[in-house]
């Protein structure tokens, strides 16, 4: 639509930009901290005012991946002199590095953390948004009796806060063995966003004319070819949209993760503020574990915006 | 090819009745059209036919052998629908191989290919294979249809309303092309629709659905001379024919309106009847038993269609073009009473086709 545009409207439009400008330079500004902390000399990390001009370092980042203690004496030159570039940062920071018996430096918590991150909230996103998908097909294109109470009860999961059954749970995970355990937690947040899974797919899978699928049956196919061929594809927006839904709530959640985990399974969210509490903390490199912490969801929302979109506004914007 | 047979079927949605009753058989290489309005059961009955729904009684027979147990795969039936026919996101080619790519067929990659480019250029589609299906209109679109359909060589072709979504002239066009299509090949059709005209220019065969009934089965000419009842005589022809309340009174056709006609047929006198006479079958003329007062003309080119009052009577005739008639102008009407139909009153019941 060519609009011819009048002066109040032109001006109105500038108002309506500086207004977004400005929320979202509000929305943005903590990002920006933590972005700019990670990469901050350790020194300039609490200035009042806050430093923004500096030299970007990488040894925040370099300090999070390796388990160090204070030095009680200073490295001799010789000794400064043959560490490999990254020991020499920790050094400069006035720490060592903790290695084994053999020599070979010690990684922190930290990789470990995330790396249970990753998997307990991919895994539990497939499960969820797999077994989300088939329950709402299933809901969606055959007589279920009682569909409209088993969709209920699937939705009611959702409606006790975590805390009301964070405790039983650990009751019961204990008995099982389940606690601190990748399991046990990937069971805990599949159950956890199943409920949303289903209800999300349900109105996606019954927006896809089920007459694509009849002619799949009639033209030779099962019904399972013809799930997968014709509409799980036609499917994807939504399934995307879901899986970003439950990735987020998975790879945020801190609540159970902090009960249930201890090491072995411990996820990031409960290890990073662990950090602040010992000694005086290192600001830059807390930073640097919450920068690195908010990339996998940055990254999975972007390579699916186009899905995104058209998902979340759950079938208004069509094409 | 296939014969179909439908012995006593009945379809119900919870308590709903869809379907009551329906017995109906399609001979090989027949094209039978089901006609009805809208919520009749036509595309319950397809579907019943097609396997995607199973009747809450009766049988369907393909060939002699009851399909009631097999699943929509197995009945080797293709399927064309009024709208979301095709697989979107597919190319045109790639919906016309899907079905030959079915495990159950096993037809192999040169064959397909084959099939594919040959039935392209029988609908004249060879120039969109490659193109997407959300880039064609819809005339593109059911031809496209129509191809996935006869690639298969299925046992029989069910179509629900598959031109009823097009206008007017890419209809006539596609009416024409479907028919012959179906004499080229020598398929079984049965072919769903509410419109009347093109159930009378494409149907060897037409059967008549009302509420879940088939109320008549019979050829286009058949139906249109000789309607068994009421309902049938208002669905079929353009304008319907005309239903005027009376009865015979010394052999003499008295309508409830203030008017009598001859009359041939045998009827008791004074019974209250329906008497029903094609627009075709009525004329003017000056020296005619009755009077009305012309209504509205219209035009068709060839024929006019006048419309007569005649007390409260509502009559519809065709007169030849040339005829100049004026609005409000008084005629005088008769009708050939060789072609006069007679329906009891109450039931709408034709009497010729006997109790
Ligand atoms: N899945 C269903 N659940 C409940 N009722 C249904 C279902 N399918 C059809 N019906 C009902 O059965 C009756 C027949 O429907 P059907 O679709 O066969 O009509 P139709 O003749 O094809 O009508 P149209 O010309 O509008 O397509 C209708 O009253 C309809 O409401
Ligand atoms: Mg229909």
């Amino acid at each position: 639509m060519a609009a011819v545009r009048t002066r109040s409207e032109v001006a109105l439009n500038r108002v309506a930009i500086a207004a977004v400008l400005i929320v979202t330079i509000i929305f943005l500004a903590p990002i920006y901290w933590i972005t700019a902390t990670a990469f901050k000399p350790r020194h300039l990390a609490t200035t009042v005012p806050p430093t923004v001009m500096f030299e970007p370092e990488i040894s925040p980042f370099v300090k999070l991946f390796l388990r160090r203690s204070q030095l009680r004496e200073q490295p001799t030159p010789e000794e400064y002199a043959a560490a490999p570039w990254w020991e020499r940062l920790v050094f400069d920071g006035g720490e060592k590095v903790v290695r084994d018996g053999r020599g070979n430096a010690q990684l922190s918590g930290y990789p470990s953390r995330f790396a249970n991150s990753l998997i307990v909230a991919v895994v539990s996103t497939v499960m969820a948004v797999g077994m989300g998908t088939l329950t709402a097909y299933g809901f969606s294109r055959f007589k279920v009796a009682g569909e409209q109470d088993w969709l209920f009860f699937i939705l009611s999961t959702r409606m006790l806060p975590p805390v009301v059954v964070a405790i039983p749970m650990f009751l019961m995970y204990r008995w099982f063995g389940l606690n601190d355990t990748h399991v046990g937690l990937i069971i805990l947040y599949t159950a956890f966003n199943l409920s949303f899974s289903v209800w999300l797919m349900k109105g996606f899978i019954d927006e896809i004319p089920r007459e694509y699928e009849e002619a799949a049956l009639v033209d030779g196919y099962t019904r399972m070819e013809a799930f997968f061929k014709i509409v799980l594809p036609e499917a994807a927006t939504g399934i995307a949209a879901t899986a970003v839904f439950c990735f987020i709530i998975a790879w945020n959640e801190y609540a159970f993760a902090l009960i249930m985990t201890r090491r072995t399974a411990q996820t990031a969210p409960p290890f990073i503020p662990s950090q602040v509490g010992s000694g005086l903390p290192d600001w830059t490199v807390i930073a640097a574990g919450t920068f690195l912490f908010l990339l996998p969801v940055a990254i999975f929302t972007f390579l699916l915006r186009n899905h995104l979109l058209r998902g979340m506004s759950f079938g208004a914007i069509r094409k | 090819m296939a014969h179909i047979e439908l012995r006593n079927i009945s379809k119900s949605f919870g308590s709903k009745p869809a379907l009551r009753g329906l017995d109906l058989e399609i001979e090989d290489g027949q094209f039978f059209v089901l006609l009805g309005e809208t919520g009749a059961g036509k595309t319950t009955t397809l579907r019943i036919v097609a396997g995607l729904e199973k009747p809450t009684e009766g049988d369907v027979l393909i060939d002699g052998e009851n399909v009631n147990e097999w699943g929509a795969a197995e009945r080797d039936v293709a399927l064309v629908l009024q709208q979301y026919s095709l697989y979107p996101r597919y190319t045109v080619r790639e919906n016309l191989e899907f079905p030959l790519k079915s495990k159950i067929r096993r037809v192999d990659a040169a064959d397909i290919e084959e099939r594919v480019n040959r039935v392209a250029k029988t609908l004249q589609i060879s120039h969109l294979l490659d193109r997407k299906t959300d880039r064609l209109s819809g005339g593109e679109m059911q031809r496209v249809s129509i191809g996935r359909a006869i690639v298969r060589q299925p046992r029989v072709f069910l179509m629900d309303e598959p031109l009823s979504a097009l206008d007017a002239k890419l209809r006539e066009a596609l009416r024409t092309e479907l028919k012959n299509l179906q004499m080229n090949l020598g398929a079984t059709f049965l072919f769903v629709t509410h419109d009347q005209v093109e159930a009378m220019s494409m149907g060897d065969k037409i059967g008549v659905l009302d509420k879940g009934k088939l109320v008549q089965v019979g050829t286009p000419s058949e139906i249109y001379a000789n309607p068994c009842n009421t309902f049938v005589a208002r669905s079929v022809g353009s304008p319907p024919m005309n239903l005027l309340n009376g009865s015979v009174s010394k052999g003499n056709a008295v309508a409830d309106a203030g008017f009598a006609l001859p009359f041939a047929g045998k009827a008791s006198d004074g019974q209250p009847v329906t008497f029903g006479i094609r627009p075709e079958d009525m004329f003017l003329d000056p020296g005619a038993p009755a009077e009305g007062a012309v209504h509205d003309i219209e035009n068709h080119g060839v024929a006019k269609i006048v419309t007569l009052r005649a007390g409260d009577a509502v009559i519809r005739l065709t007169t030849s073009a040339r005829d100049k008639l004026a609005i409000d102008e008084t005629v005088r009407f008769s009708w050939n009473p060789e072609k006069v139909v007679l329906f009891d009153k109450s039931s709408g019941l034709s009497l010729r086709h006997g109790p």
